[in-house]
Parts: structure tokens; C-alpha cells; sequence
């Protein structure tokens, strides 16, 4: 069977009975288990799969728009009867009650869902090495690590272990790993994808979105999973385009933005050549291209990790031991709450409880919590500012290619700085897209990231569809 | 302002966690090492910036007050670690010393 590389290819092989979803998923279930040293997957759901590849196939030309696909979801997104665990010894045996809205929309849509992805715990971390269950290898270099926190979906797409993935983007969660891996990630608009049934982390950042091998096929799985939902009263009213048909190709007097604080030069040549190489591009088929500015860029890293951290403590209050999750024994309320919370949660998650906590705490709030708040609006206004001149802006995704596994294990804050050019596109809501741009000397894939306006996922799509193509 | 063990402790009071001296420890360096760089915020003077919350606004859109379904109270219940029919069962709270 020839590989299958895209989701038209699935849906039309499917639709026209050319090739059974069936035997496509029975395939695709095989590679995964050939795979296993990668470290990719969290659980696998082989006979359900199978079944309701079965029942796709019994559909054939009235099969849904992702007829067929086979796709994996991280480890923070809730399915009904299966598990959820965000990675973490805390979650150990939970099984999710319901499903997620994205995962009910995948469904419908006539996507099979073979498993759940590693990751980061709680999607904490940029190199997957904070899961519990063990590190993800990087699909071309197993010394190397495949980014993070969404690393078990970028190396399962990168491998060919699946067509897209699902992950979630809190600082850089989806693009980075992306961009490490060689592969597609789309970020969405805040608001744009419901995150019911995606565990918190920061809510105010959070936002669920693909992970593809074409930028066509980010706007495919985008296309499903956007829309208002009543469940996620953050989830917005917007209409959702056709993402697809912006595929056009053509960027004539489109206008790029290049922010010059990040085109520094600090930037690793290697990646500063392969973005400026794609720049001409566009620049060669009609897009006007201008520096704009984004003057607090520099304090992006710093804001994120008091609101991240400030948000994650309260929402990891929940993990108490009470009602569900890993419970210690305990005399006291206090003393089951204590030790289930200190067993359950790894290093990386009880640190990041701990800055978030402090920040927040009388004394430290308006210092810390309260000027990160004042800082976010600066960026928001720095970005605002720079679209009033440009329609979207270029950036690495990464500081670097694929880092050394351990490489950054022991230092916290040199860990958080990988996140220095995906952040904002959290803090300031606005959507962002990471393409493969080239390998550097040793090989490795080279991101760029495309950022747009609030709801003008179409643009960066076009913009990027256009760069895959040249 | 530098953290000190006593913050630490103070600090891991409020989270419900608890650590060894050696983690303790470490957790200073790192808060401090942390906030030593968060602190490169206070070269912006925000004094008359808006603190931002939320991006593109507070959620507005309320919804029409109607019961809605809920899920099965069971199904909700089934990852308890300890239940005593429909209610979650948790260590005394009251009265003890």
C-alpha cells in the first residue's frame, strides 16, 4: 500500500471504496507498534479503531470530511471511557467521563482516533522530558529531544505514525515541537477552538489545535475543530471561513512583517539564513515585506511565566486526592491533600506551583501577578500596532534546532527560554503557524513561525501553504 | 527580595505540598534564580497601564437560565478514590486536634 500522506488522499481512497479505512487503519496501527522505541504514545485503541473504521467503511461516499484519517490526541484531552492522564503519576488509572468537543467534532467528522500521545506533564515543559512516563525521541536523532510539550504528537506525525495529531499550546506547546521535529503546527486564535475537555493548565492561554504534515492539512483539522461551543464560554461567536479555499497560493501585496527585535543579531545564523531565504520568496512573488516593531518582546518570557504559573496553581488546586486521582493516606484533610499532591505531581509541575503560588500571595501579588497583567497588555498593544501596518509577521519558531536530550533538564530557566519567540502569540491571543524551513549543518529541521491577527487564520495559512509549495 | 527556606515553606503551606530539606533548598535557588529574571519587568514604568486579564474581553454572552442535563451522577463518580454512595468520602475535617 502506497503511504498516505494527506488527508485528501485518506478521504477520497476511502470515499470511492479504493482502499478499505479498515485495512488503512490496520497499517497505520502496525508502524505505530514498530515504532515503540520512540516513546510516542501514552495508550493505543486498536480494537475500537478498527471498529469504527468497520463502520466508516459501511459509510464509503457519505463518509465525513476527515473520512478515515487516522489521528492521535495528546494526553490532556478527555475521551469518553478511555484514559486521560496529562502524563502525570497524579492521574495514574483516571478515565475520562466524557469526551472533549474537539474530539466529538473529530468523530463526526469520520476521524479514527487510535491513541493518546506523550507529553510534557500537564504540558509543562519544552522537551517532553518532564512526562512520567519517559522521554519522546526525536524521530531523526533518538539522543535528541523532540520539543514539547506536544513532542509524543510532532514525533508520531513526523514518523508517519498517524496523518495529524491533536495538541494543546500554552506557551509554544504545539509550534515548537513542530518546528523540531520538521512538521506543521497551527495555533489557534484564543477562542477560536473550544477547550472543553482539555485539562487546564493556564486558561487564559491554552488553546488546542493540529499538528500535520501540510499546512492544507492543518486547515482541514482546523475547519472541523473551530466554532462556538456552549460548553467553553471563552470560545468565540466568530464565524469560522472556509480555511481551505484561502489556499490560493498567491501572495501578491501581502504584507510581511519582519520584527526587528527578533532578527538580532544574537539569532543562530543557520536558522536567520533559512527564514530570510523564505522571506525572498515572498518577496519574489509580489509580498511587500517591512520591519515592524514589537518594542516589549524582550519581556514576553518573563510576563508568560507569572501568568502561566499563577493560573496553573490555581488550576492544579484541584488535584486534592478527593475526588479523583491519586490519593495518599492521610489522618487529616490536610495530610491527604499534602502527600497525594507532593506523590502525584513531578519536579517540574510542584516548581511551577510553587512560583505561581508565590507570585500570588499577599505581599507579592500586585509586584508580581498584577504588573505581568500590565505587561500583557503592552505586548497586546504591541501587536496591534504592528497589524495595523502588516497583515503578518515572520519569525523563527525556536531559538534552536532539536536540543540534546539532558541538555537542559537541570536548568530551569534556560528550559523556559526555548519558548522566547512562541509566547506572545499566547499572552497576545493571536493565532500562529510553525512550517518546516530547512534543515541546519547536523540535519535538523528549522522552523518558521507565521503570526497573524486574531481570527485571520486564513492568512497564515496562505502564507504558509505558499512557502510549502516553493 | 530575596526567597528565603521560610518562604519556601510558607509558600508550600498555601499549594498543599511538601518537600525534603535538599528540595527545599533547591526550590530557593530556583524561585530565586526565577524571580531574579521576572524582575527585568520593572524596567517598563506601568504605572498607568490597564492590568490585562483575559484577551479579547471578559466571556460575555450570557445564557438563557435553563436546566440543562447533566451527565449521570455515576459516571461523574466513577474515578473517586473513596465514595460512600453519592457522596466523595475524605478523611474527618471536624473536630480533631
Amino acid at each position: 500500500m502506497a503511504v498516505i500522506r494527506d488527508i485528501h488522499t485518506h478521504r477520497s481512497l476511502v470515499r470511492s471504496g479504493t482502499a478499505s479505512c479498515e485495512t488503512i487503519t490496520r497499517g497505520f496501527l502496525d508502524s505505530i507498534r514498530e515504532h515503540e522505541s520512540l516513546n510516542a504514545f501514552r495508550a493505543l485503541f486498536p480494537e475500537e479503531s478498527l471498529g469504527r473504521a468497520r463502520a466508516i467503511d459501511a459509510k464509503r461516499s457519505t463518509a465525513g470530511a476527515l473520512a478515515g484519517v487516522v489521528l492521535a490526541t495528546k494526553d490532556n484531552i478527555c475521551r469518553k471511557g478511555k484514559p486521560t492522564g496529562c502524563c502525570s503519576k497524579i492521574l495514574e488509572g483516571y478515565v475520562s467521563p466524557y469526551d472533549a468537543t474537539v474530539v466529538r467534532r473529530l468523530e463526526e467528522a469520520d476521524a479514527v482516533l487510535v491513541g493518546t500521545t506523550n507529553m510534557d506533564e500537564f504540558a509543562m515543559g519544552s522537551s517532553t522530558e518532564n512526562s512520567a512516563y519517559g522521554t519522546t525521541r526525536h524521530p531523526l536523532d533518538a539522543q535528541r529531544v523532540p520539543g514539547g510539550s506536544s513532542g509524543g504528537s510532532a514525533a508520531a506525525v513526523a514518523a508517519g505514525l498517524v496523518t495529524a495529531a491533536l495538541g494543546s499550546d500554552t506557551g509554544g506547546s504545539i509550534r515548537q515541537p513542530a518546528s523540531f521535529c520538521g512538521v506543521v503546527g497551527l495555533k489557534p486564535t484564543y477562542g477560536r477552538v473550544s477547550r472543553y475537555g482539555l485539562v487546564a493548565f493556564a486558561s487564559s492561554l491554552d488553546q488546542i489545535g493540529p499538528l500535520t504534515r501540510t499546512v492544507r492539512d492543518a486547515a482541514e483539522i482546523l475547519q472541523v475543530i473551530a466554532g462556538h461551543d456552549p460548553s467553553d464560554a471563552t470560545s468565540s461567536r466568530e464565524a469560522v471561513p472556509a480555511y481551505v479555499d484561502a489556499l490560493t497560493r498567491d501572495v501578491k501585496g501581502l504584507r510581511v512583517g519582519l520584527p526587528k527585535e527578533y532578527f538580532t543579531t544574537a539569532l543562530d545564523k543557520g536558522i536567520a539564513d533559512a527564514i530570510m531565504s523564505r522571506v525572498e520568496f515572498l518577496r519574489a512573488r509580489g509580498a511587500v515585506v517591512r520591519d515592524v516593531s514589537l518594542p516589549h518582546a524582550e519581556y514576553s518570557v518573563a510576563t508568560y511565566y507569572v501568568i502561566s504559573t499563577a493560573e496553573a496553581s490555581s488550576n492544579l488546586a484541584r488535584f486534592d486526592g478527593a475526588r479523583y486521582g491519586r490519593r495518599s493516606d492521610g489522618t487529616t484533610l490536610a495530610e491527604m491533600y499534602t502527600r497525594s499532591r507532593s506523590e502525584g505531581f513531578g519536579n517540574e509541575v510542584k516548581r511551577r506551583i510553587m512560583l505561581g503560588t508565590y507570585v500570588l500571595s499577599a505581599g507579592y501579588y500586585d509586584a508580581y501577578y498584577r504588573k505581568a497583567q500590565k505587561m500583557r497588555r503592552l505586548i497586546v498593544n504591541d501587536f496591534e500596532n504592528a497589524f495595523r501596518e502588516v497583515d503578518c509577521i515572520l519569525t523563527p519558531t525556536t531559538p534552536t534546532t532539536a536540543f540534546a536530550v539532558g541538555e537542559k533538564a537541570g536548568d530551569p530557566l534556560t528550559m523556559y527560554l526555548s519558548d522566547v519567540f512562541t509566547v506572545s502569540a499566547n499572552l497576545a491571543g493571536i493565532p500562529g503557524l510553525s512550517i518546516p524551513c530547512g534543515k541546519d549543518a547536523k540535519g535538523l529541521p528549522i522552523g518558521l513561525q507565521i503570526l497573524g491577527k486574531r481570527f485571520d487564520e486564513s492568512t497564515i495559512l496562505r502564507t504558509g501553504d505558499f512557502l510549502e509549495s516553493v | 527580595m530575596a526567597v528565603t527556606i521560610k518562604d519556601v515553606e510558607h509558600v508550600a503551606m498555601l499549594a498543599r505540598l511538601e518537600f525534603d530539606e535538599a528540595k527545599k533548598q533547591q526550590l530557593v535557588k530556583d524561585l530565586n534564580a526565577m524571580l531574579a529574571y521576572i524582575d527585568k519587568l520593572n524596567e517598563i514604568d506601568t504605572t498607568s497601564v490597564e492590568p490585562l486579564v483575559q484577551v479579547g474581553g471578559a466571556p460575555g454572552a450570557l445564557r438563557d437560565d435553563e436546566a440543562r442535563p447533566s451527565p449521570p451522577q455515576d459516571d461523574m463518580m466513577q474515578n473517586a478514590p473513596e465514595r460512600s454512595g453519592p457522596l466523595f468520602k475524605v478523611p474527618k475535617v471536624i473536630g480533631e486536634r
